[in-house]
């Protein structure tokens, strides 16, 4: 982990995606520092996943060029792939765990896949991930079908954390979390990126959560990151639509005193 | 390249200490468990009095875990192994590894053999005891929704039966004429190679005749329904139950049975005595093709000697038979489905089982009527 390494996590310029003949993302530019939380937001169907897609190389650009700690995705070739994605972890908004498995076997798939380890070390790391994401050995036995919502988003988590990567990407995290789950699972997302040193790139849509872990905010709309800084610097956007979004009726609920302070 | 792990017992100021160097991460973690197993089972190691961790270039949780792993060794023969040196940046690392793993989770151990085998057979017994009372479960529930179908034929959903007509029927029809023709020709050529040693070539149409019209145009039809549609009955009501499709009707207070189980049914029911009565005209059909072209019978001939050897009652037999197996098929269908649970495994075990209980329940009922038609002298 060399985090002083100054190159940033993710650098994307000039991208363009697009369906057919409607264009997604329009020259889009975007840099991810390392180590910190960068928060993603933006309206339904803004191009938000889209753009968390692209990166990990699940659609294809049009244009542009993404760098992911470093290394130039247009060129690189299936090794290269394959390297870097042991580098990175994704945790997609429904989970996406391989609902035959049990929850510890989800959680050792990358394992299996990308180390050569003991199946006693493969167990007890798998165990240790889970413990960290705040479920305990029982659950490790469970399937999918038998695991609650936030439990499901946990077991995902471990999963994306199962061979210590630099980099994850959270899809909603917290989306269909109960307040209280949700603000636990914000601490326990600050919590890893603090001990392991994560770059964290969350699409949200939970002010909560962007108001207490994100480093920085994002915001996509018409295809262009219209604004990136920190929340308070969120709030004083002229522009229309983040006026709307963080100066709204639950924008404002969030933190009167900051609103009131600036208006 | 990051440089290996390394640990080793060195000399300092008089005392045992263990010097730790190089990477502790994922992608050394096997020749780290190596190097720790090694140390752990040291008998000079084990009176280290630290654990000197300055040398450490890359720490992550698999190296945390596997130092938590070997100072919990030490602790468990009562001695304590301090750790020295770790950088500021990786101690709430192996603080969050210290707490975990704490309970016992051994992997469940293995039963005796005997025990074993007896917990299959008895689970095996118990399936089917419950197989057999879901199966009369769902007859009793399709007949329900029958009758109230009957009492109020408004209700019943006449588009979607029509549209799975369509799919069974219909959509089915090219597919069951091609393998009837050829069964009927198959069986038309074996009868001529054989019962022509003993010169008994006009016979052949009657073991033509009887044989599709009873037995076999309506056991292939059925066998290739099963597997045509009654699977995908299965994969279609189990995917609804994975999505709670069906839990969200019966809270609307609507009746899945009723709505999604009966027209698919009843558009089966109808089906397949439709496809049999088809099925058996390709396969004399065929049989007659190949009677003319292999066997060298005149076409008039083929269909004078079928007129003699066959007679309504044989096409009855079969024709009977077909809306019984369909039902069986379709209740057997339907019954799977809903036993699918939330992985995808399950759905394809449930669309195994369903294609391979209906066509074992087709045959015996075909053994059934058999009997039965054999004492009503038909």
């Amino acid at each position: 982990m060399n985090t002083l390494n100054e190159a940033p996590a993710i650098r994307v310029r000039d991208l363009v995606v697009g369906f057919g003949d409607r264009v997604v993302l329009d020259h889009l530019a975007l840099n991810v520092r390392r180590g910190e939380i960068l928060g993603f937001v933006g309206g339904s169907g803004s191009g938000k996943s889209v753009l968390l897609r692209t990166i990990i190389g699940l659609l294809p650009k049009r244009q542009g060029t993404i760098e992911v700690l470093g290394v130039d995705l247009g060129p690189a070739n299936d090794e290269a792939w394959r390297a870097l994605e042991r580098r990175w972890g994704v945790l997609f908004q429904h989970g996406a765990l391989f609902s035959s498995l049990t929850a510890l076997q989800n959680v050792q798939v990358p394992m299996r896949e990308h180390l050569v380890l003991s199946e006693r070390l493969m167990r007890e790391v798998a165990l240790a991930k889970l413990e960290m994401v705040g479920l305990n050995a029982r659950d490790g036995d469970k399937l999918p079908s038998e695991l609650s919502g936030g439990m499901t988003k946990r077991v995902a988590l471990a999963r994306a954390l199962a061979l210590d990567p630099e980099l994850v990407f959270l899809d909603e995290p917290t989306s269909g979390l109960d307040p209280i789950a949700a603000g636990d699972f914000d601490e326990l997302i600050r919590t890893l990126q603090q001990t392991l040193g994560l770059t964290v790139f969350m699409v949200t849509h939970d002010l909560e959560s962007l108001n207490t872990v994100c480093d920085r905010i994002a915001a996509l709309a018409d295809g262009k990151v219209i604004a990136i800084g920190s929340i308070s610097e969120m709030r004083r956007s002229p522009h229309p639509w983040m006026k709307a979004y963080f100066q709204g009726k639950r924008g404002r609920k969030l933190s009167p005193g900051l609103s009131a302070m600036e208006s | 390249m990051s440089p290996s792990p390394y640990l080793r017992a060195v000399d300092r100021d008089g005392k045992t200490e263990l010097a730790a160097a190089g990477s502790w991460t994922a992608s050394h973690a096997t020749e780290l468990e190596r190097v720790i197993d090694a140390v752990d089972g040291d008998a000079a190691v084990a009176k280290a009095a630290a654990i000197n961790m300055r040398g450490i270039e890359a720490f992550d949780t698999y190296g945390a875990w596997l130092l938590e792993r070997l100072i919990r060794s030490h602790e468990a023969r009562g001695q304590i192994l301090p750790i020295v040196g770790l950088a500021e940046r990786y101690q709430g690392l192996l603080e969050e590894v210290r707490h975990v793993n704490r309970e016992a989770t051994d992997a469940k151990a293995d039963a005796n053999f005997v025990v074993l085998t007896l917990e299959t057979v008895g689970r095996g017994v118990e399936n089917l005891g419950r197989d057999l009372v879901m199966f009369v479960n769902m007859l009793g529930s399709l007949c329900f929704a029958a009758m109230a179908m009957v009492l109020k034929p408004r209700s019943f959903r006449l588009m979607s039966a029509v549209h799975h007509l369509d799919r069974v029927a219909w959509q089915a029809v090219p597919i069951i004429l091609l393998i009837t023709f050829l069964i009927g020709g198959i069986i038309a050529q074996q009868g001529f190679f054989h019962f022509r040693k003993f010169g008994a070539d006009d016979y052949v149409v009657d073991m033509v005749g009887i044989l599709i019209l009873r037995e076999l145009g309506v056991l292939i039809v059925a066998i290739m329904v099963a597997g045509r549609s009654g699977s995908s009955y299965t994969a279609e009501i189990g995917s609804m139950k994975m999505r709670e499709e069906i839990d969200a009707l019966r809270t609307m207070g609507l009746d899945p049975v009723s709505i999604l189980l009966l027209p698919r049914v009843v558009a089966l029911v109808i089906a397949l005595p439709l496809l049999t009565f088809l099925g058996s005209m390709a396969a004399l059909y065929g049989g007659g093709l190949v009677a003319w072209l292999y066997g060298g019978m005149n076409p008039e001939i083929f269909i004078a000697r079928l007129k003699e050897a066959i007679s309504l009652t044989h096409f009855k037999v079969g024709l009977i038979k077909a809306p019984f197996m369909a039902l069986a098929i379709g209740v057997v269908a339907c019954s799977e489905g809903l036993k699918v649970r939330g992985s995808s495994e399950s759905l394809g075990l449930q669309t195994t089982a369903s294609v391979v209980k209906s066509i074992f329940l087709v045959i015996v009922l075909d053994g059934l009527f058999a009997i039965f038609f054999a004492s009503i002298g038909m």
